[in-house]
């Protein structure tokens, strides 16, 4: 059976996300196999609160072009469809800049000579192993500056996962760009965690633009919730979005994060706060 | 001599302008006769790429040289390979006129 996808989102970083997708993953491990994948390959912080032990390495790649001298007529159209810019034609060559090609392989469909190979070019790294309770952990970590995220995370997703897994949960990258569309391309739920601020509020409406297009089913974690926000209540009731847990601003959790501890080391008691979550996203996400 | 000055501006008594990339325009120049243009940078909008859009932007007319702030990796590439020539601006420059003069009386540093 295909396992159900949960992924993890929230419109901008520091919302505590990964608090909230790394407690989810422990508390549902004690009963499911889980596998976590930590999709914000920018930069990755999953392992620092699961400590995972990594035993497979695999290069990302992606395939550029290069281009044979003698077939090429200097025409040009590669450079024309390239809308990333990685091609220039200079003089009496077609100039390619590895760190701006996205691997889409239009240059290659275009070329009316066929002088377009295409080679391949690391982009970064894809780790697996087992965290702590024995569930699968995967992640993968771009090593060029350049932001070429999606692809990396196409091949994340891709990475083989145990054949017994019944939940895998994605970190998704924070923003609302078309890395967070790839994570949540294929997912069965996603978890948006929200800060009650105007802030929070404001990248909540951007993440519920993607979910609702995408057609997603999802739901509203509330972080660091100081008393009621009513505008971010109102919004969730008039967008149909049901608030599945909320977690109270306190010292004693930002204090613990910043420690490396995940929210339901702090506090076991919202272990069961988790697993009921899983029970209603189960029943939300086969509506 | 051909040459290209980024500007704020699409005139020569604006403000220079120290982005190559995503200058906001383009003034090119014929240093001898002081005939000038301003071209819209196409490149101002592109999310990636910037540098190398606009670098094959000036490449395609021919000019033999460029005055900016800064040149990024990928631009200085692009226009190097085509031997265009690359100026920095000076602490003195402000308006794309004093940069011309400058570049004239062959005060401004070389980009290598
Ligand atoms: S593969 Fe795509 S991004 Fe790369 S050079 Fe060709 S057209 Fe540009
Ligand atoms: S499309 Fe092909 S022939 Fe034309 S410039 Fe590019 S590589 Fe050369």
């Amino acid at each position: 059976m295909k396992p159900i996808q949960i992924a993890v989102a929230s419109g901008k970083g520091g919302t505590g996300k990964t608090t909230i997708a790394t407690s989810l993953a422990l508390s549902l491990a004690e009963k499911y196999h889980v596998a976590y994948l930590d999709c914000d390959v920018e930069a990755p912080n999953g392992h620092l609160f699961l400590h995972p032990e990594f035993n497979t390495s695999t290069e990302a790649v992606i395939r550029i072009p290069r281009i044979d001298k003698n077939r090429c007529t200097l025409c040009g159209k590669c450079v024309e469809v390239c809308q990333f810019h990685a091609l220039a034609k200079v003089g009496k060559t077609i100039m390619v800049f590895p760190q701006l090609c996205h691997g889409c392989g239009s240059c290659t469909w275009n070329c009316p000579e066929h002088a377009i190979e295409e080679i391949p070019n690391p982009i970064g790294v894809l780790e697996s192993g087992k965290a702590r309770q024995d569930f699968h952990y995967a992640h993968g970590t771009l090593t060029i500056s350049e932001p070429m995220a999606t692809p990396i995370i196409r091949q994340l997703k891709r990475l083989e996962i145990p054949p017994q897994t019944a939940i895998s949960i994605l970190d998704a990258p924070p923003g609302a760009s078309c890395s967070v569309v790839e994570t949540l391309r294929g997912s069965d739920f996603a978890l948006l965690v929200t800060e009650p601020t105007p802030f929070g509020l404001h990248d909540l409406g951007q993440m519920q633009g993607i979910v609702e297009e995408m057609r997603i089913p999802a739901g509203v974690i509330i972080n660091r919730e100081n008393g009621d926000y009513l505008p971010l209540l109102e919004y969730c009731t008039k967008h149909h979005l049901p608030v599945m847990l909320r977690v109270p601003f306190e010292r004693r959790i930002a204090e613990g994060v910043a420690r490396g501890q995940t929210l339901v080391e702090i506090y076991p008691e919202y272990r069961q706060c988790f697993l009921d979550l899983f029970d209603s996203i189960a029943v939300l996400a086969n509506q | 001599m051909k040459i290209v000055i980024t500007a704020t501006k699409p005139q020569t008594d604006g403000l220079v302008d120290p982005r190559f990339g995503r200058a906001q325009y383009f003034i090119l120049m014929e240093a001898e006769t002081q005939q000038w243009e301003a071209l819209e940078n196409p490149a101002i909008a592109q999310s990636g790429g910037a540098g190398v859009a606009a670098a094959q932007f000036i490449i395609d007319k021919h000019v033999d040289a460029v005055v900016s702030g800064d040149f990024g990796p990928n631009a200085s590439r692009a226009l190097g390979g085509a031997d265009i020539k690359m100026f920095l601006f000076s602490p003195e420059v402000d308006t794309v006129q004093s940069a011309v003069d400058l570049f004239k009386q062959d005060k401004l540093q070389q980009f290598k």
